[in-house]
């Protein structure tokens, strides 16, 4: 039988790849919760965080910056200043003329969009897997135990790993409060409840929904960040897989709620990691989908959604 | 429209947030290369084009900035000498000989097809001045004609809609002469044939999304499951016919039926859960069902042989004999191929040309069955779904069952167009079935107009027809392919012909005499 020590491991490694799900789909749920369409080039401005890490890290490396926090700090906001161009962008040029189009219009240019920024990293950067040196090492000790085979085993927890955790959850502070707490984010939930009104409240409606996509991005870019350090490559189609997935945990946790896609997405990570430690390898992202589907059909409005009803 | 006054401050500001907009766009994902050195990586610099695309992004904005408000002439007077300039660089190696290549360093932009986008756009810059110049002077001398918000291209789609009957008889001729037109290869024949077999699935797909209006993903999903139950039931190599004991696979007309029902059936069976959901989430849904089919497809190696595919398909039949000579000795029942039986000498153009007029007779087919349809309860009780879901259900429409009859025909025609893919590659593999396809056939749908049988039609032209006609620039193909999905919804959110009448009319209408009131409800 599998040990305990392996468990914890996937524990750790199931929380971590959540954290870049839940940031991601914190991204598809504010958009979703605002105007009501599924971001899918979200996905792409993930790949493209992957991307402007990779080259913020680089590039420090060719200016001579070696001290590796100082790295980071300067790699997290640049990636999410410019990530942030690209989530700006992409509303006022294929969703905001479409705002009162039928829904499947807005659907189908963010598909549009969606094969145009990845084949457009694909054109620029090449379609060849770009690796990045792992820039974070070592690790703490946690627990020495022996596994089956009675070898000693250590269980350990990586400065890697911390890093994720603490930046995840600092990064969910700042932004809750933001959300609660500034004056950017009442009119972004006045915005959810209720456009017209708030426009006639004089809140902007176009600047609020753009500095969400804003957001958004900046949010996908970090989660784009960390699939660097952690997993060490990244290449145009990576967007992809990981959107769906994060959309996933946005649905899951109940989309429209901002501590849903958060939860959302450590379950996704954790299922997905055991289902691919325990079972099944091939078969996780079946796993995932399978689950897509039951929460749509057993709960549609998520763990954390409220319920939608439809008046006529 | 006068000319509107210019508002410096405005125009500098707006240029302003043009130039770091585009800045920072460019900056990281153009300005740096990730270059790949052996051992590792590192970056080059191009920084020129970051600069380039900050100028020309400047410039466009200003021009549109001067059209906006009314003032074509310097908008031409500045695009035609500036793209003549460019259109001299291009050209520069065939004008001057060699020593002209030298020209070509001043170009902004290092990709060719990139500066061709630069000129072309300027040329299109200066012809709309023209054009809204000419405009201009005609309200300003006829002020009571200034035209209505009907666009040109809603005309277009208004009388493609009225005269749809000849207009699809013609196409069926040319389609029907197009293998015997003298300038046709077989190139053309094979362009011909795939435009045709996208067509069928946009066919298939439009009874799905544009008739229930049901958002579907995954519509690959049945196309696979038809192409693969042909190729199980037909290839000698299948896995199933070896598991079986059978030697000799069926052929491709005994499966056509089959696969089509194994497409009905999956379609069902996905589809009787999901209805119940309401538009995106049944698009996530539907995708979702479209990758995992593929992920099965490949790790279920005991059946599906996974990512080897499977080869060795026949091809179609003519009364049992073989259109392509035999190439092993496992299927050797039958030795006279169907050239020999008419003695005719064997050529890959009169197969390619039977596979056309198959893929033709089988989206033809296709296409009936949707107008039919639409004039039969079910097919109206699409319609009124997807209008409006609650109305129907307190008229006593069975949402669920109707929405599933949809999703099985279009899933059963999904099925048909596969198993005809089996038969045309003769190899299937689960390469052939990722998302990008669903995308690709939901885009046809989409832009050629909801519920348009003929947007469909010059849809799969534009989009599949097109590029394949410029191979040269495969690498940019998709590229273009995903703006011109952006650019055709910005331009005609409801796609390119959609026009919806009525489906029905209590008094029917008389064309050319449209009085104001129908032409309104029409509309």
């Amino acid at each position: 039988m599998y040990h305990v020590a392996y468990f914890l491991d996937q524990l750790i490694n199931g929380v971590t790849l959540g954290a870049i799900y839940g940031l991601v789909a914190i991204g598809y749920t504010m958009v979703y919760g605002i105007i009501g369409m599924i971001n899918f080039a979200h996905g792409e401005i993930f790949m493209i965080g992957t991307f402007l890490s990779l080259i913020g890290f680089l590039l420090l490396g060719l200016l001579g910056i070696g001290w590796v926090p100082l790295a980071i700090v300067i790699v997290l906001v640049v990636a999410m200043v410019f990530a942030g161009f690209y989530g700006w962008t992409l509303e006022r040029i294929a969703y905001r003329p479409l705002r009162g189009s039928p829904r499947l219009a807005a659907l189908i240019t963010a598909i549009g969009m969606s094969i145009f920024l990845q084949n457009y990293v694909q054109l620029l950067q090449g379609a060849r897997n770009k690796p990045l040196p792992p820039m974070v090492t070592g690790g703490v000790e946690l627990v020495e135990t022996t596994n089956q085979a009675g070898q000693p085993y250590v269980i350990s927890l990586s400065y890697l790993q911390i890093l994720i955790i603490v930046l995840t959850v600092v990064l969910m502070v700042v932004f809750t409060y933001l959300i609660t707490r500034t004056a950017l984010g009442r009119a972004q939930r006045a915005c959810e409840q209720d456009r017209g009104m708030a426009a006639l409240l004089g809140v902007n409606v176009d600047r609020t929904i753009s500095l969400t996509f804003v957001i958004g991005a900046a949010l996908a870019s970090v989660a784009g960040l960390i699939f660097m350090l952690r997993y060490g490559a990244t290449d145009f189609f990576v967007g992809f897989l990981t959107g769906i997935k994060a959309f996933t945990a946005a649905v899951l946790g109940g989309i429209g709620s901002l501590p849903g896609a958060m939860l959302g997405g450590i379950l996704i990570g954790l299922i997905e990691v055991f289902f691919a430690g325990y079972f099944n390898l091939e078969y996780k992202d079946v796993a995932t989908f399978t689950i897509l589907v039951l929460v749509l059909i057993f709960r549609p409005t998520g763990l954390l959604g409220k319920p939608d009803i439809e008046k006529v | 429209m006068a000319a509107a006054a210019l508002d410096p401050r405005s125009i500098v500001k707006e240029l302003g947030v043009t130039a770091l907009i585009i800045g920072a766009l460019t900056l990281t994902v153009v300005g740096f290369h990730i270059k790949d050195i052996p051992g590792g990586i590192s970056l080059e610099t191009r920084l020129m084009d970051v600069l380039a695309a900050v100028i020309v992004g400047v410039v466009g904005r200003g021009w549109l900035i001067l059209l906006r408000h009314g003032r074509p002439v310097p908008v031409y007077a500045t695009a035609f000498p500036i793209a003549a300039l460019l259109l001299v660089g291009l050209l520069s190696e065939t004008l001057f000989g060699a020593g002209g290549a030298s020209l070509k360093a001043y170009l902004p932009f290092q990709a060719a097809i990139v500066q061709w986008i630069v000129t072309i756009t300027t040329l299109g810059f200066g012809i709309a001045a023209l054009v809204r110049r000419r405009q201009l002077i005609a309200d300003a001398r006829h002020p009571e004609s200034v035209s209505g918000d009907e666009t040109f291209m809603d005309r277009v789609s208004a009388g493609v809609q009225h005269s749809s009957l000849p207009l699809g008889i013609g196409m069926f001729v040319i389609a029907a002469v197009f293998p015997f037109l003298p300038f046709v290869n077989l190139q053309h024949l094979d362009i011909g044939v795939l435009v045709l077999t996208y067509i069928m699935l946009g066919w298939g797909l439009n009874i799905v999304v544009g008739l229930a209006g049901l958002l579907d993903l995954g519509y690959v999903a049945f196309y696979a499951v038809g192409a693969y139950s042909f190729a199980l039931l037909a290839s000698p190599d299948s896995p199933l016919l070896a598991e079986l004991g059978i030697q000799q696979g069926l052929s491709f007309w005994v499966c056509l039926p089959i696969a089509g029902f194994m497409a009905a059936m999956a379609g069902v069976t996905l589809g009787f859960p999901v209805l119940r959901l309401r538009g995106d989430y049944l698009a996530i849904v539907t995708l979702g069902f479209g990758e995992m089919i593929r992920v099965v497809l490949q790790n279920f190696y005991s059946l599906t042989k996974g990512p080897d595919g499977i080869s060795n398909i026949p091809p179609p039949t003519i009364f049992g004999y073989s259109t392509q000579p035999k190439m092993d000795d496992v299927t050797m029942q039958n030795t006279t191929d169907f050239h020999q039986w008419v003695g005719w000498k064997f050529d890959q153009v009169d197969t390619t040309i039977f596979l056309f007029y198959i893929i033709l007779v089988m989206a033809l087919v296709t296409n009936f069955f949707t107008l039919r349809v639409r004039k039969l309860p079910v097919g109206r009780a699409w319609e009124a779904l997807r209008e409006d879901e609650i109305a129907c259900r307190s008229l006593g429409i069975n949402p669920t069952n109707t929405k599933l009859t949809a999703f099985g025909l279009g899933a059963m025609f999904g099925g048909f167009a596969g198993s005809f893919f089996a038969t045309r590659q003769t190899f299937v593999s689960p390469e052939s079935f990722t998302f990008i396809e669903s995308a690709v056939i939901l885009a046809i749908v989409v832009l050629g107009g909801f519920g348009s049988q003929i947007g469909v039609v010059v849809a799969a032209i534009v989009l599949i027809g097109l590029p394949e006609l410029f191979r040269e620039l495969q690498e940019y193909r998709m590229l273009f392919f995903g703006a011109s999905m952006v650019i055709i919804m910005l331009w005609r959110p409801r796609g390119l012909l959609a026009h919806r009448e009525p489906t029905i009319r209590l008094h029917s209408l008389r064309r050319g005499r449209r009085d104001p009131a129908t032409a309104e409800a029409g509309r």
